[in-house]
């Protein structure tokens, strides 16, 4: 009898379930949990307080993680705003443009491959009035400067792309596309929540105007985000998306979230003294777990490009094998799927079949996110695990029995369903 | 995503995984699904031309887990069956089964589809017409 059951032995000083997902979200740094502790128990003052010292404290707190922050990304601490998470700061920003700036025009520039939170609050503007351009991406995952130069019109007033992808890890080239913007008098917004401490970004040197951070990407809290918006050449306007109380500027109203805010900072501090360190470690972790696949399993191959890309990102398509049931054999780590079989809709992933992956192999890959507390020990060890895997489900695949026997799949008449 | 007791069991130990020669007359291959959708199913019988019943089955699947015990489930039930038999299986007994949640329907519909594939392949191998009952064979 056949098994998919396997027997791969656990290495000493791993501990199981491994997780290695980390661009979902990465784990807390106990420094960071560290520096947060008081503001949820002595110091728990309103950082708008302005009476007493338990608000003094924590307006103190607030205003040395702005400091932490701003430095991480180039900038001064009057121009970072809190927020609840990225998602908030992506609306905030681009929302926020669109209404102040709609006088000077209504179209707006991204590209197909961005989060969520910037996808559909882009087709919520287009509802209202906006027009949006989609730029498509290469096959590599990376947008075509070409494209972008001959998007913008006299109408363009913002255009938004991510620093780096979340699925497949590609670094689009932000410093040349807000050289470009700043060329054209465009305002450039990037979602740099997968770029920021881990790659140097520079908000002057990369011609950035508005940006948005998250703090649990970067093993800070979740709940708790940040957005860059330059005071000068140019100053940039955001009209308030939420009302109330005045906080933050003026820009997002709302009782400051100090213990995460404190632990936002503390978390960009670690990564800005540790980004480089850090990056070359992962770079090897992430390089071994490639090579290792690659030495043991035929038709595999890395997603998007592997030049332009977060240290710790690995996508890979193990063709001939659906990404779910891959994901059921090795249960005990923690990675995710472009296969969308768990969804609803059934859809594999967009960013995926963005680049022009067919939905087969679209359906075959697996997102490895590589972070901090990961070791070599546990990278040998899901290695090994996945190559098993892959060799068992393969032994099931009708699709694999067939192109060893030298069958072409895309010969066959097959009955979509 | 939860899976059940019976999906895990079945994907963890795939009952009746193989291939059958598909250029014997004894043999009915079912081939359905589609790569692009992220399920393919082949299931094979067997069948005795005496007394018609399905005395081998064999399967191989792409898919998710849900897919896979979906087919391994088929090939369990329908051996010892005659083909008329077989046919009877319908996908909602696939789902009861495994306890499939909604989002999993298909997997079981394309066992069922894939059944039926067979059993096709077999009557049109040995000229048995699918309206006709199948011939009456001496007990």
């Amino acid at each position: 009898m056949s098994t998919v059951v396997s027997q791969i032995e656990v290495p000493a000083g791993v501990n199981l379930p491994i997780y290695m997902d980390n661009h979902a979200t990465s784990p807390l740094d106990p420094r960071v949990l560290e520096a947060m502790m008081p503001f949820f128990t002595t110091k728990f003052g309103n950082a708008a307080s302005r009476n007493h010292s338990f608000g003094w404290d924590a307006e103190q707190a607030v205003e040395a993680a702005r400091e932490q922050i701003a430095k991480l990304i180039g900038a001064t601490a009057k121009e970072i705003i809190f927020t609840s998470g990225a998602t908030e700061s992506d609306n905030l920003a681009i929302k926020g443009i669109a209404e102040m700036y709609r006088e000077r025009g209504n179209h707006i520039i991204t590209q197909v491959t961005e989060h969520k939170a910037v996808l559909d609050t882009c087709k919520r503007l287009e509802k209202h009035g906006y027009r949006v351009t989609y730029l498509p991406v290469k096959a590599d995952g990376l947008i075509d400067l070409e494209d972008l130069k001959r998007a913008i019109d006299d109408k363009t007033i913002l255009v938004t792309i991510m620093a780096a992808n979340n699925e497949i890890g590609v670094v689009q080239p932000f410093r040349e596309i807000g050289k470009l913007c700043h060329e054209r008098g465009v305002l450039f917004h990037t979602d740099a929540v997968q770029a920021v401490g881990k790659i140097p970004v520079d908000v002057i040197a990369d011609n950035i105007d508005v940006l948005s951070l998250s703090g649990h990407k970067i093993y800070g809290p979740k709940g708790v985000g940040a957005l860059y918006v330059r005071r000068r050449n140019p100053r940039v306007q955001i009209a308030a998306q939420i009302d109330g109380g005045g906080h933050e500027r003026g820009m997002r109203s709302g009782t400051l979230n100090v213990p995460g805010i404190v632990g936002l900072g503390k978390a960009s501090e670690i990564a800005m003294q540790e980004m480089d360190t850090e990056a070359a470690y992962l770079r090897g972790l992430r390089d071994s777990l490639k090579a290792k696949l690659e030495s043991a399993l035929d038709y595999v191959h890395v997603n998007g490009s592997w030049e332009h890309r977060l240290p710790g990102n690995l996508n890979m398509s193990f063709v001939y094998v659906e990404g779910e049931s891959l994901l059921m054999g090795i249960n005990d780590v923690a990675v995710s799927s472009g296969s969308a079989c768990t969804s609803a809709t059934l859809e594999p992933s967009y960013v995926l079949k963005a680049l022009g992956l067919g939905d087969d192999v679209a359906h075959s890959s697996i997102r490895f996110g590589l972070g901090r507390f990961n070791t070599q020990a546990e990278v040998d060890y899901v290695a090994a695990k996945v190559i098993d895997i892959v060799q068992k489900l393969r032994e099931l695949s009708p699709l694999y029995e067939m192109v060893k026997e030298g069958i072409d799949l895309t010969k066959i008449q097959w009955a979509a369903h | 995503m939860a899976y059940s007791d019976k999906v895990i069991d079945h994907y963890n130990n795939p009952r009746n995984v193989g291939q059958l020669d598909k250029g014997s007359a004894e043999v009915g291959t079912g081939l359905v699904g589609a790569p692009e959708c992220g399920d393919v199913m082949r299931l094979q019988i067997r069948v005795n031309p005496e007394t018609q019943v399905i005395e081998e089955a064999k399967f191989k699947t792409f898919g998710c887990g849900s897919a896979i015990a979906s087919s391994s489930l088929a090939t369990e039930w329908i051996k010892g069956r005659t083909v008329e038999d077989a046919l009877a299986i319908k996908n909602t007994d696939i789902v009861k089964e495994l306890s499939l949640p909604p989002v999993k329907i298909h997997c079981s519909v394309l066992a069922e589809d894939a059944i039926r594939a067979a059993i096709g392949d077999w009557k049109k191998k040995n000229g048995v017409a699918e309206a006709e009952p199948a011939a009456v064979t001496a007990q």
